[in-house]
């Protein structure tokens, strides 16, 4: 939009300004086409279906009713105007979606800026949300016997918090960062499909609502596994998950695509693949785990679909179908998916602690290396999941050496970040705390993983709360302990508004004592017998359970100190960040605050790696 | 300043406002406790709790679910849907189950079997028996794990005369009359659910109303 | 100043750390670690977490070692700009990490590997286990369904149990299958777990040692009443098992009769949504 047009349109009457393709359309489109939806599968489901009636819910209908909201929310944010306009012979150009104002963060903007901060914000929200649910399955573990909350509301809960984290974290690092800075980081302007990238975000913002309207619907029971055949079973809840997580699959692999062609083709001359920033390397082979594995996913969740409405038998034993076909296409998109939540991680920390060490990255190539073995391992290991399921079991001693051997290139990535630690010059601001936060977390996570790997072993920590506090100390110690370091590293370049410091380092304190005062007990819960996803358990685990909890809502409150502190620092506040605080060499921090629409005035000419720290007078890298 | 610190307290209001009503409206909802020893004709010293089981609730006692499979007790007069029971612990209670409901079969024929009622029988219209003829006329079973307490429910016919389709329904219907009694033991809170796949139109037939609580599965809570 | 070396220090501290850690963990911590001494399996996983542990020990040490040395000998002064040597790496280092790294991961799947093949570890070996333990040894059928496990001896009559009685020193073989959906049997202090999955066969094999009181849970999420699918098992001697069985096969006669003949797996008709 040109600064005429936007004079015109400030000009307009308010009524006048809410028509056209912008939020609000988007949300009564989405409306009508549920509706449409709703109508339309119960129009063929009833009349050639009579037991529709007796299940008093209609999958059909609300699969279809899902569908047709998400069309009509996507159509009311402009989505389709672009194909149409070509149709019509009239191409547009990006720039229609590149406004100015605040009003360019509530629709469909095309300007990975504007995307990344999005995200940031939306996945927040989720974050919060699956947060608030993790929250009451402690308050009711807080009795051996369920009390507050019903037992079908406490699966839902654990169902929620699990399929929301899983879900929507997935995009904790590559949504708000990486859509920000890959394109900063690399010399480029825009992302190499921008409208794809916006249609992730919005994708994954209508799967989010999607999820939380399960509640309407009965919820689900099945954790965010989703096993068959009891999600089979399952009321109308179900297919607000399978929905969801079809549509976060749909997300994913589309961002990963956008990632992988951006980074493949759209860097500056003289960023050679050895002088990429670290960071962007992860993202690459995140990217390639997700454009790999996400569809698995959604060919897995349309088969459920397609078992739920018409009854089709793909995981119906007895009818020709088996409840380990599930188990492995599950398995076989799972165990990459968490490496996706990992990988970004192995990134942030290993782009961010040369800045904080002033020395460059040490083992740059190993640490290459090793995310990409990392990413490559990861589709060999998924029956470590079954070990104990009777599934294969000739073949356990492969999936053994396989899991134990993906440690191998997480090894690399330590050694890495301790390399770069040697005789080093060590401050410790906020991200580099978080990072440490990670190497601690991060070292029990992957210790505790060889218990799992370990086939005699994992018999007695299979499904247990060991499993659980092992991929809480991988996944929410390992990325989202990364995901807040990106916060305070990078939000004062998106923002040019700086934190509260002081508060800052309370909330990463808290958070770190808390976050192990909650997950550390929960080995022991599950060494000593207590099974994952329950709401009862034997009265001697009382003790442990107490302890856990109120840890637990300890570190729900330090995400409340940084709530308070988001909205201090960057809505009251609002002291301005100095241009670069961290004395960065990385190419994101040259660029002016806030940065212009198109990146850069002429795209950098780039003539070394990023890390040209500890040797003095060096210049930049950027010429 | 001012204007956008109101903002911000209204949202903050609005989010804890959001979080509260998720709690009330949905997470902490169950159907209500009846007390069993209020219930129905009281006995010397026991609790009586009196059940009937339909094949259909019908709209007046559940508008979301009408067709859906249920268990409903006997108090005040009328027939209320609710599974949630209070017991008397350590003493005899007296169950009295009316099943207007038709034979679905069990998936384990062992619970065709009463156990843990006095006797290790149930009586079914007036006849005292130790197991049904056939696990395929089970219709129900009401059963507490926790106690040890499975009774198997037999069905309807299917060629019975005046049959009840949907609550409510009447001793006039065809119905099969189920009586037995047990011991409840200290306190504490069990489970109680149903192991006949009666769910129709679900896989495995445990799904819908079987697992969910205020149809086929509830509490007893023995104080 | 001439700068310390740090390295030397490094590893000083982490042998001392290490060689007083292990012991530790070895013999003060492996024989309270679970799942116990209730069977072979069990034991056997007890061995097999204390040795975890002892090769865990000193890598945990060694990282945390080194992230508290770094953190204390290479700061910035506070407000200080100096910048640290531009190391890149080091070949030595490097493959010195690789090669240690991928000797202690490999003998780890090599010592998993020999245990799981010594006796199948307690867990779920599928329908056709690769590794059966010689001798005679006693079927067991567990049976998975929402929400309940019950057992059945097809040796005495296929008769069908409400609690698991296992007769002590004596092999069992746990016949593992589900009647709905996907359940997981594990009986703790036994050092079992199998998954209980509809229409197939899953074997694991335990041997109990100890006259004791087990406890049986659901491991598998399986819907509703999940979490209450628990119940107490006991491991009795011989003779007392015999009497055991005798009277469960008369108190259950009345259902005995009704029971399908002994299968490794039932697969009842799947109702469908239409039916």
């Amino acid at each position: 939009m040109s600064d005429t047009e936007a004079a015109e349109r400030a000009a307009m009457p308010t009524w006048r300004r809410l028509l056209g393709f912008n939020l609000l359309t988007a949300v009564i489109l989405a409306i009508v086409g549920y509706y449409f939806g709703w109508w339309l599968g119960n129009q063929f489901s009833s009349s050639s279906r009579d037991y529709v009636a007796d299940l008093d819910y209609n999958d059909v209908a609300l699969i279809l009713a899902y569908l047709f909201g998400v069309v009509g929310f996507l159509v009311g944010l402009g989505f389709a105007n672009y194909p149409l306009a070509r149709l019509i012979g009239r191409p547009p150009s990006l720039r229609a979606k590149e406004g100015r104002g605040v009003s360019r963060y509530f629709g469909l903007c095309t300007d990975h800026k504007v995307v990344g901060m999005q995200y940031l914000v939306g996945i927040g929200i989720f974050f919060f949300v699956g947060g608030v649910n993790a929250m009451l399955i402690r308050l009711e573990l807080l009795n051996p016997t369920p009390t507050t909350i019903g037992p079908s509301q406490y699966l839902s809960l654990v169902g929620m918090h699990g399929t929301m984290m899983m879900g929507m974290m997935t995009s904790g690092i590559l949504g708000p960062f990486a859509n920000y800075f890959v394109p900063l980081m690399i010399g480029a302007r825009r992302m190499a499909f921008p409208r794809i990238e916006a249609l992730t975000f919005w994708l994954l913002m209508a799967a989010g609502f999607i999820l939380m309207s399960t509640i309407f619907f009965g919820g689900f029971p099945t954790g965010w596994t989703g096993y068959q055949p009891l999600a089979d079973q399952t009321v109308a809840g179900m297919d607000s998950y399978l929905c969801f997580f079809a549509l976060v699959g749909l997300s994913m692999t589309l961002l990963g695509l956008n990632m992988l062609a951006t980074i493949i083709s759209l860097r500056a001359p003289g960023l050679t693949w050895s002088r990429l920033p670290i960071f962007v390397w992860a993202v690459f082979a995140t990217s390639i785990l997700m454009v790999l594995a996400a569809p698995m996913l959604i060919g897995t969740l349309l088969m459920a679909m397609l078992d739920r409405t018409i009854d089709t038998s793909f995981f119906v034993a007895g009818a020709g179908g088996s409840s380990f076909l599930y188990e492995n296409l599950f398995w076989f998109f799972g165990h990459p998916e968490v490496y996706v939540l990992a990988l970004p991680g192995f990134g942030i920390v290993l782009e961010l602690i040369p800045v904080f060490t002033r020395k460059p990255l040490w083992g740059y190539r190993l640490a290459v290396a090793g995310m990409l073995g990392v990413s490559l391992m990861s589709f060999f290991v998924w029956q470590h999941h079954l070990f104990v399921s009777g599934i294969n079991a000739a073949l356990r001693p492969f999936y053994m050496l396989s899991t134990e051997i993906i440690s191998i290139p997480t090894g690399f990535i330590f050694l890495c970040v301790m390399g770069t630690l040697w005789r080093a010059r060590i401050t410790l601001a906020v991200p580099m705390l978080f990072c440490l936060g990670w190497a601690f977390n991060f070292l029990i996570g992957g210790l505790s993983g060889v218990f799992l790997s370990d086939a005699p072993s994992d018999t007695d920590t299979h499904g247990s709360f060991f499993v659980m506090a092992h991929f809480h100390y991988t996944i929410m110690g390992g990325l989202i302990f990364t995901f807040f370091a990106a916060i305070y590293y990078w939000v004062p370049k998106m923002t040019g508004l700086s934190f509260n410091e002081r508060l800052a380092k309370v909330h990463f304190w808290v958070m770190f004592i808390a976050f192990n005062s909650t997950f550390l007990p929960l080995f022991v819960l599950g060494m000593k017998g207590m099974p994952r996803r329950v709401s009862t358990y034997a009265d001697n685990l009382q003790g442990l359970n107490v302890w856990v909890s109120v840890s637990a809502f300890v570190l729900g409150l330090s995400m409340l100190v940084f709530l308070v502190n988001l909205v201090y620092s960057l809505l009251i506040a609002r002291n301005r960040s100095p241009h670069n605080p961290w004395r960065s060499k990385s190419l994101e921090w040259q660029t002016p605050t806030p940065v212009p629409v198109n990146n850069f005035e002429q795209i950098p000419v780039i003539e070394s790696d990023p890390y040209d720290y500890g040797v003095p007078l060096a210049g930049n890298g950027v010429s | 300043m001012g204007k956008r610190l109101v903002v911000i307290c209204a949202a903050v209001a609005l989010v804890v406002a959001l979080i509260a009503l998720y709690i009330s409206s949905w997470v902490t909802v169950v159907p209500p406790s009846v007390d069993a020893a209020s219930v129905g004709p009281g006995g010397s010293g026991g609790a009586q709790l009196t059940l009937q089981t339909v094949a259909a609730v019908g709209p007046r006692l559940s508008s979301s679910r009408p067709h859906w499979v249920s268990y409903l007790v006997y108090r005040n007069g009328k027939w209320e849907r609710s599974t949630n029971f209070t017991l008397p612990a350590n003493s005899l209670v007296r169950v009295t189950v009316y099943n207007y409901d038709g034979e679905s079969g069990l998936r384990n024929p062992y619970f065709s079997q009463p156990q843990g009622t006095t006797g290790g029988t149930e009586v079914v219209d007036g006849k005292t028996v130790r197991a049904l003829d056939s696990p395929d006329y089970a219709s129900h079973t009401f059963a507490i794990p926790g106690l040890g307490i499975f009774v198997p429910i037999p069905g309807v016919k299917d060629d019975a005369k005046n049959p009840c389709d949907t609550a409510p329904c009447a001793l006039s219907n065809a119905h099969r009359t189920v009586t037995f009694s047990f011991r409840t033991g200290g306190k504490g809170r069990f489970r109680w659910q149903c192991f006949v796949p009666c769910a129709a139109g679900t896989i495995t037939g445990f799904g819908g109303a079987m697992q969910t609580i205020g149809y086929m599965d509830g509490f007893v809570k023995v104080v | 100043m001439s700068e310390p070396n740090h390295a030397r220090r490094l590893g000083a501290i982490w042998l001392v750390a290490t060689l007083i850690a292990t012991p530790l963990v070895i013999f003060v911590l492996g024989p309270v670690l679970p799942p116990g001494n209730g069977s072979e399996q069990a034991s056997g996983h007890v061995t097999d977490n204390t040795v975890l542990m002892a090769v865990m020990t000193p890598v945990l040490l060694l990282l945390i070692v080194y992230f508290v040395y770094a953190l204390v000998a290479f700061r910035q002064e506070p407000g200080g700009i100096l910048e640290g040597p531009a190391i890149r790496g080091n070949a030595r280092v490097q493959i010195a990490w690789i090669v240690v790294t991928s000797a202690i991961v490999l003998s780890l799947a090599a010592y998993g590997t020999a245990r799981l093949l010594e006796d199948g570890a307690g867990s779920g070996g599928g329908s056709s286990p690769v590794v059966v333990p010689a001798g005679p040894k006693l079927q067991v059928q567990v049976i998975g369904q929402q929400w309940a496990f019950t057992y059945r001896y097809p040796s005495y009559g296929g008769v069908e149990t409400p609690h698991l009685v296992l007769p002590v020193g004596q092999m069992v073989e746990l016949h593992v299958t589900s009647l709905d959906v996907v359940h997981s049997f594990w009986a703790y202090q036994l050092g079992v777990k199998a998954d209980a999955n509809p229409g197939q066969d899953n074997i694991a094999f335990v041997k109990p040692t100890e006259l004791e009181s087990f406890s049986v849970r659901c491991s598998e999420l399986c819907g509703l009443w999940h979490g209450y699918m628990f119940d107490h098992g006991n491991v009795v001697s011989a003779a007392d098992f015999k009497s055991w069985i005798a009277q469960q096969r008369v108190k259950f006669a009345p259902s005995q009769k009704l029971l399908p003949p002994y299968s490794t797996t039932y697969i009842p008709e799947p109702a469908r949504r239409a039916g």
